[in-house]
């Protein structure tokens, strides 16, 4: 197992750099130059122009900016955002409990409804549940997100009154940020109703995140459990005489969980994407809008360091996932 | 007494090319305590026959029959729940291929410890104690270290052997053996049949060996029921079926079976067994046969009596003085 992991591990270095050099050279691919951007509407002196250009480093070759920007990472350190002039590094870890506390209730909602669909799909294959099942996937699948968030907002806000349309929380609540989670903040402030609207306000946008996760899962859930379900240990199972229960639940599906974590995994990265749009629809103070803000204002700091850190995330949930792997089976351990 | 009683059992599978009858009227009995061998081809339907008395078959196959009991008990009668308090207990199964025939996530000690928790009122420990007996009973080294080892650690002839510890384990009045030991090296399959055998003789269950091999066939069997392209064409005695074939069939294959030769795989005969689309409408195997006529070809045979060995055929062979075959109504002779 620690060689196995060890191994995993080493993949790590060479993708590490690759994303240190994307990070770096995405948003100076984009046109506008950020000093300008900043400068606005009034403009500004050449000579101020020069002064703020030497103050940033974008007068030296862009090897050794990167060459800068590399050794600042390794030592913890993303820079400083132009904007605000507070390090990179807080203000993620600032907005980060935002986004996450909205991914882990997106995909926890495509987990939780995803996973059952697909097993009950493929054990009542080619019945009615099945073929409804699978048609809305694909919906699901091919939904804009922009559009499905509207009408849910409509709906729910708009014509039942049910959901709040914007923000993480009801604005007559009021309290520290402790975690930064606002489900275990609010509870903590013991204020009355503010859990309620932490909830309310988090409703619409997990399901607009998780909406496409959901299709997926369901979809490969199902496959898996296909494919798992002809399998020579499953007939034995049966000539045990277990419960049809057990042999689904357990005996297929414990080896259909492979490529279905597989998939949950790559929906991190599904999940982060989703979130830049999701929270910039429902003004979610998460990272996600922080970065797209951020593009707009061409902060290099911020984006570069942004996307550097929401990569790492995603190789990190890769690592798991594949330690997963190894846990679920054993087989896999050995090659 | 009859343990296991089959009549007229059919089994079809709807198929992306239309339906396919793998198993044609099929008669089956076994007496408790005896060892039935099943001969045929591969794809004669062997393993669908057992697998539809044991309720295993996928969900495509439409299973048919005039009766189907074990123990005096209706098996098509029975509600999901009552059949499988029945199948793994009083009667199991073991398979082709052992490999794969275990679940990769989970040890061996804790597949067979699933059966007698689902079978029997034995607490965790007594589970534990009958698995390492179980693996002394089937031969297998240093039980406790082996019980928490997961099938892909352990060779072919040793996940047979757990498939057998797990399907005697709640103590079976009938196993079914499917072709046990086609998959494994030639040195293992005699240990692994002779473990069968002894513990039939230990345990006084029955016992069907579907098998290639007409020398096991000779050496352990009691009685042997040949298939054919799903039918079963002849059944008998082992030493009678040896000594008087009444089939074409069953002779061509005895007589194609090389004397004293140490190769006693079932023998090949001329040509193959018809497959979905080119089922002969009279007898299934008259374009195989060298006694076939017009009758043959056009005409089912009947079955012939008990004396002439259940032969599914017109012209049974070795017909003794006394007894008159059976004839097809309208069959000219
Ligand atoms: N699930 C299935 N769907 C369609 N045809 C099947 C299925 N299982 C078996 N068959 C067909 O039934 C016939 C009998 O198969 P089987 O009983 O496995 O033969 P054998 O005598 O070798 O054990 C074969 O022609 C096989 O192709
Ligand atoms: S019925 Fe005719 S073709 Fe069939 S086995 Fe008998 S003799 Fe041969
Ligand atoms: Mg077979």
């Amino acid at each position: 197992m620690i060689k196995y992991l060890l191994s995993r591990l080493a993949t790590f270095v060479p993708t590490f750099l690759g994303v240190c050099i994307i990070s770096f050279g995405f948003i100076r691919v984009l046109p506008g130059d950020p000093i300008i951007v900043m400068a606005g509407e009034r403009g500004m002196t050449q000579e101020r122009y020069e002064t703020l250009s030497r103050q940033f480093g974008f007068d030296r070759p862009l090897p050794v900016q990167f060459w800068e920007y590399f050794t600042g990472v390794l030592q913890g350190d993303l820079g400083r955002s132009f904007v605000t002039n507070r390090p990179v590094w807080d203000e993620f870890f600032s907005l980060f409990p935002a986004t996450l506390e909205l991914a882990l209730c997106a995909i926890i909602f495509a987990i939780a409804l995803g996973l059952p669909a697909g097993i009950i799909a493929a054990v009542y294959r080619g019945k009615f549940f099945d073929r409804a099942l699978m048609s809305t996937a694909l919906v699901g699948y091919s939904m804009p997100i922009f559009w499905w968030a509207l009408l849910l907002i409509i709906v729910f806000s708009g014509n039942l009154g049910w959901t709040p349309v914007s923000g993480r929380m009801g604005l007559m609540y009021f309290f520290d940020d402790v975690t930064g989670f606002m489900l275990i903040d609010s509870l903590l402030s013991g204020q009355s109703g503010a859990f309620k609207s932490a909830v309310q306000h988090l409703i619409l946008p997990s399901i607009v995140l998780g909406t496409i996760p959901l299709a997926v899962i369901a979809r490969q859930t199902r496959s898996a459990m296909l494919e798992v379900l002809s399998e020579d240990y499953i007939r034995t199972a049966r000539a045990k005489g277990l419960s049809p229960g057990r042999v689904n639940g357990l005996h297929a599906l414990r080896n259909a969980m492979i490529p279905v974590i597989t998939v949950i995994g790559l929906s991190v990265g599904t999940l982060l994407a989703g979130a830049i749009l999701t929270e910039t629809i429902f003004s979610w103070p998460g990272i996600g809008k922080w970065m797209v803000d951020s593009i707009f204002r061409r902060d290099y700091p911020v984006v570069q360091g942004g996307l550097l850190m929401i990569a790492v995330i995603v190789m990190i949930v890769n690592l798991i996932v594949d330690v997963l792997y190894g846990l679920i089976n054993p087989k896999i351990r050995k090659r | 007494m009859s343990l296991l009683t089959i009549r007229n059992l059919s089994v079809e599978f709807t198929t992306g090319s239309g339906r396919f009858r793998a198993v044609d009227s099929v008669d089956v009995d076994v007496r408790a305590g005896e060892i039935l061998a099943i001969v045929g081809e591969s794809g004669s339907g062997k393993s669908v026959s057992m697998l539809a008395t044991m309720g295993l078959l996928p969900w495509t196959a439409t299973v048919t029959a005039d009766e189907m009991s074990f123990d005096g008990r209706d098996l098509r009668a029975m509600s999901g729940p009552e059949r499988r308090r029945l199948v793994g207990a009083d009667l199991s199964m073991i398979f082709q291929e052992p490999m794969s025939s275990l679940n990769p996530c989970f040890t061996v000690g804790f597949q067979i410890k699933e059966a007698l928790r689902k079978h029997t009122d034995l607490d965790r420990k007594q589970r534990h104690a009958r698995c390492i007996e179980l693996f002394e009973m089937v031969g297998i080294p240093s039980p406790e270290k082996r019980l928490s080892a997961f099938p892909h650690q352990l060779s072919g002839g040793m996940n047979q052997r757990v498939m057998i510890a797990m399907a005697i384990s709640c103590r079976p009045r009938l196993l079914i053996a499917d072709e046990p030991t086609t998959a494994l090296d030639v040195t293992i399959q005699a240990q692994i049949l002779d473990l069968l055998t002894g513990l039939q003789k230990e345990t006084g269950m029955g016992l069907i060996l579907i098998t290639h091999d007409m020398g096991v066939v000779a050496e352990t069997a009691e009685r042997v029921a040949v298939q054919y392209a799903g039918q079963k064409v002849e059944d008998q005695p082992v030493a009678d079926l040896f000594a008087t074939p009444h089939h074409p069939y069953t002779a061509a294959l005895l007589a194609a079976l090389p004397e004293r030769a140490t190769e006693k795989r079932l023998p090949t005969i001329p040509g193959v067994v018809p497959g979905q689309h080119d089922r002969p409408e009279g007898c299934l195997f008259s374009p195989r046969c060298k006694f076939a006529d017009e009758t043959c070809r056009i005409v089912p045979p009947p079955v012939q009596p008990r004396p002439l060995g259940l032969a599914r055929c017109h012209y049974p062979l070795e017909v003794p003085e006394g007894v008159v075959p059976a004839k097809v109504e309208g069959a000219s002779a």
